[in-house]
């Protein structure tokens, strides 16, 4: 319905926002409950961690605070959940490193995006050999596990935090390049694009103008289902130290540096885990829904 | 059937040509491998860095740099690696088997769990179990492996000391790591074969089956299942990229001497001809076992068609 409606109604792209407006309004008021509390707070322990953490520094630690226990083991010390080999907060690296998860998830989402949606359009606009040049590209993407392409950026870009994020953006484009090329698919034929031809539009206007409004749902389905996926390859990652550089907190690392630990001081490596699977969790949920609640077309389409 | 096969078959061939050629490059024409490698080290001089690139045929024109790593890879030659001072080959040699012991392991545990529980969850929907079912398929796709790996171990390893914590070799060993890399799997099997179980449940002929007064167990398991079988072959190609991301990664954790290990290592030291290695060698086996995967697809569903 929605769908139709804008096609009916292209030129108009004042009302097109102040739908979208509403569609965010009707979004926060029906949208999963717990999952979404949950996310709020990651975002928000995220964007504000600095000012949230206990210590002001996430790589400060004294050894007189080697392992020490977290709260449910013994009395309460200093540190709430305890501290890791260095002596380093637990605590104040869980909430630095919801800001590395959240600053690599959405930049390199972005990228992928950007990437994907450009490649998707041309292949989809202009057809024949720019089309098949960038649908094989699509497929060889697709036939490759991510963690592949990974592996050689890695060695090509070499470790880092800006680099990560190209990484993981440079192997996830193709879902949005084939997915936005099927759409422009079924768009390109539509009257009205044919009377914007007529009425002389340029082919780079058409394309962002007014095909591009068209696939930004089924986009933003994409980039909501892929946040869960990604953070989880950005701390896997970054525990096989491939990801972000030591004195950068992130999840991954910390589980990593609690496997050395894990006769000893078990919560090292479980509460950075427990933090991933609980985000994680909650962005799929999240995505599951609102892929429901924009386009129920698509569940056949992402089905991971 | 047999032009299906071949055409098949053609397609694989030149995916993995394709892939091939994005892997060269990637790795020759985004930077410069000599400088790269030579970074680490301080202060190279101008000569070994000279002699490094004509050691490497970097000096060659570009077509002539791709013929001799498309021909190498054709004769599984690959270069040496510049850490362990062996042909790469020879390092894959030694690791393949346990890798492919590792992920079979793996595979066996979830088409085995993944079935089970989710022919259970459709049959008792709506029960405490179902819900069960539900829990473990969506923790089973947000926890990351590595970790399950650890907690596994902490669990089984450090607390009851039953199985474990590492290494290669006995069928023990298997047991924890088979389980880590297969909880993926897993949950995604487990959700489609409960989706696809519940729409068989409801057609005629399993209305049928159960007026003619079979058992019910042989309802489920053998008429019922027989059929919601179709896109659970479809998704085993899927979990091919599961099965090997979760083996590149777990193996780290459980000290498994397998590719996984080789290509995270080589990556962390650069070892170029390594991980281009074990990258083509992983890509020819995902592609392979999905041909494969199509081909026993066409024999259960003689429908499917190109």
């Amino acid at each position: 319905m929605r769908d139709l409606q804008r096609s009916q109604n292209p030129d108009a792209t004042r009302t097109w926002l102040s739908s979208a407006s509403a569609q965010v309004g009707d979004i926060v008021k029906q949208a999963p409950l717990i999952p979404s509390t949950i996310l709020v707070i990651f975002v928000i322990a995220g964007i504000f961690a600095p000012w949230l953490s206990p210590r002001d520094d996430p790589n400060s630690g004294t050894l007189r605070q080697h392992l020490e226990q977290p709260f449910w083991e013994g009395e309460v010390r200093e540190c709430f959940l305890g501290c890791d080999q260095q002596g380093r907060d637990v605590l104040t690296r869980l909430l630095h490193g919801a800001r590395v998860s959240l600053i690599v998830a959405f930049s390199a989402i972005a990228i992928a995006g950007s990437i994907g949606v450009t490649l998707g359009l041309t292949a989809g606009y202009f057809g024949g050999p720019v089309d098949s040049f960038i649908m094989r590209l699509v497929d060889i993407w697709y036939a490759l596990p991510s963690i592949l392409l990974a592996l050689i950026l890695v060695v090509v870009l070499g470790p880092g935090l800006i680099n990560v994020i190209v990484v993981i953006g440079l192997t996830l484009w193709a879902f949005y390049a084939r997915m936005v090329r099927g759409e422009v698919l079924s768009v390109r034929e539509l009257d009205y694009v044919a009377l914007a031809r007529v009425a002389g539009s340029g082919g780079f206007r058409i394309a962002v103008r007014h095909i591009l409004p068209n696939v930004f749902n089924s986009v933003i389905i994409i980039a909501t289902l892929q946040v869960g996926g990604v953070i989880l390859f950005e701390a896997s990652l970054s525990f096989l130290g491939l990801g972000v550089p030591v004195d950068v907190p992130s999840w991954g690392q910390m589980v990593a540096d609690g496997r050395q630990y894990m006769t000893v001081a078990w919560w090292l490596a479980a509460i950075p885990g427990l933090a991933i699977t609980f985000v994680v969790l909650c962005f799929n949920l999240f995505g599951d829904w609102l892929r429901d609640y924009l386009d129920p077309r698509l569940r056949q389409v992402v089905n991971n | 059937m047999r032009m299906y096969l071949f055409r098949r078959a053609i397609q694989s061939v030149i995916t993995l040509f394709a892939v091939a050629v994005v892997i060269f490059a990637m790795t020759r024409l985004t930077g410069d491998p000599a400088a790269i490698m030579l970074g680490e080290t301080p202060e190279f001089s101008q000569e070994t860095y000279e002699q490094m690139r004509e050691e490497m045929g970097l000096n060659d024109p570009i077509y002539v740099q791709f013929w001799i790593f498309m021909s190498g890879a054709l004769r599984a030659d690959f270069g040496e690696s510049f850490i362990y001072r062996e042909p790469a080959a020879n390092l894959i040699a030694y690791r393949f088997g346990a890798t492919l012991q590792l992920m079979g392991v793996g595979l066996a545990i979830s088409l085995v769990v993944g079935i089970t529980i989710g022919v259970l969850t459709a049959v008792r929907r709506d029960t405490w179990f179902d819900r069960f079912g539900k829990a473990l398929a969506l923790v089973g796709q947000a926890a990351p492996s590595f970790w399950i790996g650890i907690m596994l171990i902490v669990v089984f390893a450090v607390n009851f000391k039953i199985l474990p914590s590492g290494g290669y070799g006995s069928p023990q060993q298997l047991i924890l790591p088979g389980f880590a890399v297969a909880l993926g799997p897993i949950a995604a099997l487990l959700r489609l074969t409960r989706s696809s179980m519940l729409n068989v449940l409801d057609s005629e002929y399993v209305k049928m089956a159960r007026l003619k007064g079979l058992h019910e167990g042989r309802v489920i398991w053998k008429h019922a299942l027989k059929n919601a079988a179709i896109p659970i072959v479809t998704l085993i190609g899927l979990n091919l990229a599961h099965l090997i991301t979760g083996t590149v990664v777990i193996e780290k954790v459980f000290d498994w001497p397998g590719l996984g290990t080789l290509a995270v290592n080589g990556a962390f030291d650069r070892d170029f001809s390594v991980v281009q290695a074990t990258v083509l060698m992983f890509a020819a086996g995902y592609i392979i076992a999905n041909l494969l995967v199509d081909i026993t697809y066409a024999y259960i569903d003689p429908r499917i068609r190109y």
